[in-house]
C-alpha cells in the first residue's frame, strides 16, 4: 500500500531545465511547490572537484552522470514491421538523471528557433505552396508566434547568462551576429567567448564565401556574471571539459546552480530526490489529475503525493512516457494517423566534416562546451529551398569544444585503425585538424512515433517506451545539401586533406551518439485532435497536468533545443501563475 | 612444448598471487618504489591480473601490442599497462554489465539496434578469446600470440570485418570491444592501469587534466602549446 502523503499545489516531475525554472516561477508566486527527482542530488563542490571531474573514461565513456538504462530504457526499431528491442546501452543519446538533470553536463549551445520555425506550415505553404510538402510529412504550426515567445527567451538567456553576439535588435541589423535571426529585444547579457584558431580560419573562409558566421551562442561563461536571480557563475577556462561534465568553475549554466537554488530561497519549495514517478494518478473522470505517485529507490516504499497542479518536466521522452503510462491522452496510431500521445516524434539529422592542416596547430584541448561560429544561411527560412525540393535545414558550424583523447583522434582518410603508422598519425594529426558538423532539422513523419512497448518492462515492472524512427527523404535531401556546403567551406579553409563527403543517408541507428535532442510526442497545437497538449502546454484531455520540454516541438529545428525549452518553460510557468490559479480549468477551449 | 609463449603462461600461473616482482613483465618498474621517494612518478599498477586467466592473458598481451607495438613513439601496450587496464576493466562493474540493459527475451536485432547480446561485456570477452582461441588453432594450429605478424594482422583485419565465424559471439562485436578496451587502455588517465607514465598523452600531447586555458586560448592561437601532462594522481 503507497503511503499517502500531505497535498501539494504543485508537484513537478523531475529536476532539469524545465523542472527548475517551473520551480523558482511558480515558488516566487506563492504555491507549495514539491520537486521529485529520480536521481541523486549533486553539488559542484565536491561531486564536480578538479582533478576528479577531468576523468574522460569516467563521464564520457561510462557515463557516470546520466541515466541508468539496466533501470528504464527503451525499445527502438526503424519501422513498425521490425520488432523492437531494448536499448542495452546508452548511445545515440544521453537523458540526464539528478538534480540539474541534462543541464549539468550540456554543452550550453543556447539558439533560439527562427520565427519561421515557430510557423512551419503556414510559411512554407506561402513560399512554395501546399504541394511541396510530401506525402506523410506531419508538418505543423507552433499554436504561439515568435514575437509572444520573445521575452521567455530572453528570460531564459539572462538567467543563463548566455555568451554571444546580438544580430538583430528590434529589427535593426547589428554586424557580427547571425543576420537571420529573429528581433530580440536587448543583447545578450554576455559577450562572445573567445574565438579559437580553427574558428578564426573558418570566418575567414565563410565570410570569403558570402555566408555570415556569427560566434556560436553559449552558456559559457565569457565573465563572471551575476544573473537576475542573484546567483553567481564564473569565468569559463576553456578546460576541454564540458560536455558529459559537471563544471568546476560553474562557468557553465545548469540548473544546479541557478534556478533551482534560487527556488530554494523560497520556503514553500521543497525537493525530494531519489523520487521515482511511476505514474500520475487520475480522478475517476480522467479529466483531473490527483497527484503522482513515486517509489523511493533507496528503499522501495512507494508514496501518493496529491496535488492541484502536476507538472511533467521529466525530459521530452521521460514526459510522454509517463502520459502513456498513466492513460492521459489518446495514444497515436500511426495506421490511421490519429491519435496524439507519441506523435511526432523526431530527432535530428548530423554529418561532420573533417580537415586537416599540415602546417597549423589547433591545441584542440583548449575549448568550452559552445565555443565555435556558426553559418545560419542554409538554415530553417533562410534560403529559397525551390530548387533543391526540400523543407527545413542546418546549421553549419565549426566547434572547437575538447581534444579529449579516447573520443577525439581526428585522422585523414585511408590511415589505419592500429600499428605504428596508426600510432604516428595520431600523434601527428591530433593538433592539426579542425572539424566542421551539420545540425540539421528533422520532420514530424507519419511512421515515427513512441508508445508503449509489449514485451519488455522497467525495475518498476512497467512497459518500456518504445520508439518507432527512421529518417525519411526529406531529411537525407537537408543532409546531402548543407554538409556540401560545409565542405566547401572547409575546402575554402585551406586544408592539406579532407574527408570525403559523407551526409546522413542511411537509416537511424540507435548507437553512435548523435545529440540529446529528442523531441516531439507531446506536441503543442490549436486542435486537440492533432495535438496532446495547447499552447499553454496544457494537456487537452486533463486540465491540471502541464507538460513541458521538448516534447511539445511540433517538429524539430537545426538548432540545439534548449533556447526553446527554457523559452517553454517560462511561457508555462506563466501561464500558471497569471491565468491557471485565477481559474482552474482549461485555458483553451477544446 | 617449449616455446617462449607456454613457458610464460606456466610461469604466470605457478607464481599465483604473490608474485609482485612479475611488475618487470609488465612494465619498466622491476621494483615498486616507495611513493614519497617519487612523488610526480605514475602509481604503478599493481602486477598480475584479477580477470583474465593466463592463456587469456596471453591473448590480451599479444592484442595489445599488436595495436599498440613498441616503436620509435612509446613502447608496446602490454608495457604500457593497456593488457592491466582492459583486465581490471572486466573485472569490475563495467565488465559486469553495470548500466546495462541486460533482459530477455533476446533476439539478434539489426544492426541498428545496438548490442543484443545476453552477455555481459566480460562474459562476451572470455568467449570470445575462447572462440578465437580455438579459430587460430583450427586454421594455423597455433594460439593467437604465436602466430607470426603477417598472421596475426591477417586475424585481427579479418575480426575487424566480422569476417570470422565465431561460435557463440560475433566476431565485429568482440573486436570493437577490444580495440575500445586498448584505445581506452592508451589513453585513460593512468588512474585505471594503462597510458603508463602518460605515454598515450605524450603521443598526441594531450596535456591532461590541468586545464585553465582562458588566457591561452589567445596566447597560443596558431602556437603549440606544450606542457608537462598531468593526471589525476599527479594532482591528488
Ligand atoms: C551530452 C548532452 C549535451 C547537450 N548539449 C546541449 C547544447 O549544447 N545545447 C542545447 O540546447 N541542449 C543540449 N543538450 C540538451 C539539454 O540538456 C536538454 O534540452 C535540457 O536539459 C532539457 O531540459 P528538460 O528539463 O526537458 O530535461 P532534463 O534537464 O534532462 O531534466 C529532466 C529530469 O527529469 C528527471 N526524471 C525523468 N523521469 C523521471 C521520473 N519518472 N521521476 C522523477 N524524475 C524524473 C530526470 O532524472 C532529469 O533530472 C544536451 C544534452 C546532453 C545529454
Amino acid at each position: 500500500m503507497a503511503t499517502k502523503l500531505k497535498p501539494v499545489d504543485v508537484v513537478i516531475v523531475g529536476m532539469g531545465w524545465t523542472g527548475g525554472i517551473l520551480a523558482k516561477e511558480l515558488s516566487d508566486a506563492g504555491l507549495t511547490v514539491l520537486g521529485l527527482e529520480r536521481g541523486v542530488n549533486r553539488t559542484t563542490e565536491p561531486d564536480f572537484s578538479v582533478p576528479m571531474i577531468r576523468d574522460e573514461l569516467r563521464y564520457a565513456i561510462r557515463h557516470e552522470l546520466y541515466m541508468d538504462v539496466s533501470r528504464d530504457t527503451l525499445t527502438f526499431r526503424n519501422a513498425a514491421r521490425e520488432t523492437a528491442l531494448p536499448m542495452r546501452r546508452l548511445g545515440s543519446f544521453l537523458p540526464g538523471e539528478g538534480v540539474g538533470g541534462a543541464g549539468l553536463h550540456w554543452n550550453g549551445q543556447t539558439y533560439r528557433f527562427s520565427p519561421s520555425d515557430h510557423r512551419l506550415r503556414t510559411r512554407v505553404t506561402e513560399r512554395y505552396g501546399e504541394t511541396f510538402i510530401p506525402e506523410g510529412m506531419q508538418l505543423a504550426d507552433w499554436p504561439m508566434s515568435y514575437d509572444e515567445l520573445e521575452p521567455y527567451y530572453d528570460k531564459f538567456e539572462y538567467m543563463a547568462g548566455i555568451s554571444g553576439q546580438a544580430g538583430n535588435i528590434r529589427g535593426e541589423t547589428v554586424e557580427g551576429g547571425n543576420p537571420f535571426e529573429g528581433p530580440r529585444s536587448r543583447g545578450y547579457p554576455n559577450p562572445p567567448l573567445k574565438a579559437s584558431l580553427s574558428g578564426v580560419m573558418y570566418e575567414a573562409a565563410a565570410r570569403e564565401l558570402g555566408y555570415h558566421p556569427f560566434p556560436r551562442p553559449a552558456a559559457n561563461m565569457s565573465r563572471a556574471y551575476v544573473n537576475p536571480d542573484g546567483m553567481s557563475l564564473g569565468e569559463c577556462q576553456y578546460c576541454g571539459h564540458c560536455e558529459n561534465f559537471g563544471c568546476e568553475a560553474n562557468a557553465k549554466a545548469s540548473p544546479h546552480i541557478t534556478v533551482i537554488p534560487a527556488a530554494q530561497k523560497n520556503a514553500n519549495f521543497s525537493l525530494r530526490t531519489q523520487a521515482w514517478v511511476t505514474r500520475v494518478d487520475l480522478h475517476p473522470d480522467g479529466k483531473r489529475a490527483k497527484g503522482v505517485t513515486y517509489t523511493d529507490v533507496r528503499t522501495g516504499e512507494e508514496f501518493e503525493q496529491p496535488a492541484d497542479i502536476v507538472a511533467l518536466c521529466a525530459y521530452g521522452l521521460g514526459n510522454v512516457h509517463l502520459m502513456l503510462l498513466s492513460g492521459i491522452g489518446a495514444p497515436y496510431d500511426p495506421e490511421t494517423a490519429t491519435g496524439v500521445v507519441g506523435k511526432g516524434y523526431c530527432y535530428q539529422l548530423t554529418s561532420t566534416v573533417q580537415t586537416f592542416f599540415q602546417d597549423k596547430n589547433f591545441n584542440p584541448f583548449m575549448g568550452a562546451g559552445s565555443l565555435g561560429v556558426v553559418v545560419d544561411d542554409f538554415n530553417g527560412d533562410n534560403f529559397d529551398h525551390g530548387p533543391h525540393g526540400f523543407i527545413g535545414g542546418a546549421s553549419i558550424i565549426n566547434a572547437t569544444t575538447h581534444g579529449r583523447p579516447i573520443a577525439y583522434r581526428p585522422l585523414p582518410p585511408g590511415t589505419p585503425k592500429w600499428g605504428s603508422q596508426w600510432k604516428a598519425a595520431a600523434g601527428h594529426w591530433y593538433g592539426r585538424a579542425a572539424s566542421i558538423g551539420t545540425q540539421g532539422s528533422n520532420m514530424a513523419s507519419r511512421g515515427n512515433y513512441l508508445s508503449l512497448d509489449p514485451t519488455y518492462r522497467n525495475a518498476f515492472g512497467q512497459p518500456l517506451l518504445r520508439m518507432t524512427y527512421d529518417f525519411t527523404e526529406n531529411d537525407f535531401k537537408q543532409s546531402a545539401f548543407t554538409t556540401r556546403i560545409a565542405h566547401d567551406i572547409g575546402r575554402a579553409m585551406g586544408p592539406t586533406h579532407i574527408s570525403p563527403l559523407a551526409p546522413k543517408s542511411s537509416s537511424y541507428s540507435i548507437v553512435p551518439y548523435q545529440s540529446t535532442h529528442n523531441t516531439g510526442g507531446a506536441i503543442t497545437g490549436d486542435d486537440p485532435r492533432t495535438s496532446a497538449v495547447n499552447r499553454y502546454l496544457q494537456s487537452w484531455d486533463v486540465s491540471n497536468l502541464f507538460v513541458v520540454g521538448a516534447s511539445a516541438f511540433p517538429q524539430n529545428a537545426g538548432y540545439n533545443p534548449t533556447g526553446a525549452v527554457g523559452a517553454l518553460a517560462y511561457w508555462t510557468a506563466d501561464a500558471i501563475r497569471n491565468r491557471y490559479v485565477a481559474a482552474p480549468g482549461p485555458l483553451v477551449p477544446a | 612444448m617449449t616455446d617462449e609463449g607456454l613457458d610464460r603462461r606456466r610461469f604466470l600461473g605457478a607464481i599465483g598471487a604473490g608474485a609482485a616482482t612479475l611488475g618487470a613483465d609488465v612494465a619498466d618498474a622491476a621494483e615498486p618504489a616507495p611513493i614519497a621517494a617519487s612523488p610526480a612518478a605514475d602509481p604503478v599498477a599493481p602486477a598480475g591480473y584479477q580477470f583474465l586467466n593466463p592463456d587469456e592473458a596471453a591473448f590480451m598481451e599479444a592484442f595489445v601490442d599488436h595495436l599498440i607495438p613498441a616503436d620509435a613513439l612509446s613502447p608496446s601496450g602490454t608495457e604500457l599497462g593497456v593488457a592491466v587496464y582492459a583486465d581490471r576493466q572486466l573485472a569490475g562493474a563495467w565488465g559486469k554489465g553495470a548500466r546495462m540493459y541486460l533482459q530477455g527475451p533476446w533476439r539478434k536485432g539489426t544492426p541498428n539496434q545496438g548490442w543484443q547480446s545476453p552477455m555481459a561485456p566480460a562474459d562476451l570477452v572470455k568467449a570470445g578469446i575462447a572462440a578465437l582461441d580455438a579459430h587460430c588453432r583450427r586454421v594455423a594450429k597455433l594460439p593467437f600470440e604465436r602466430l607470426a605478424p603477417d598472421a596475426r594482422e591477417e586475424t585481427v583485419a579479418a575480426l575487424a570485418q566480422g569476417k570470422i565465424e565465431l561460435d557463440g559471439v560475433p566476431s565485429k562485436l568482440l573486436f570493437d570491444t577490444l580495440y575500445a578496451l586498448a584505445t581506452e587502455g592508451l589513453f585513460a588517465d593512468p588512474i585505471y592501469g594503462g597510458n603508463r607514465d602518460k605515454a598515450g598523452w605524450r603521443l598526441v600531447g594531450f596535456p591532461g587534466v590541468i586545464a585553465t586555458h582562458a588566457q591561452d586560448i589567445e596566447t597560443y592561437r596558431g602556437r603549440r602549446y606544450e606542457a608537462e601532462p598531468m593526471s589525476i594522481a599527479d594532482m591528488s
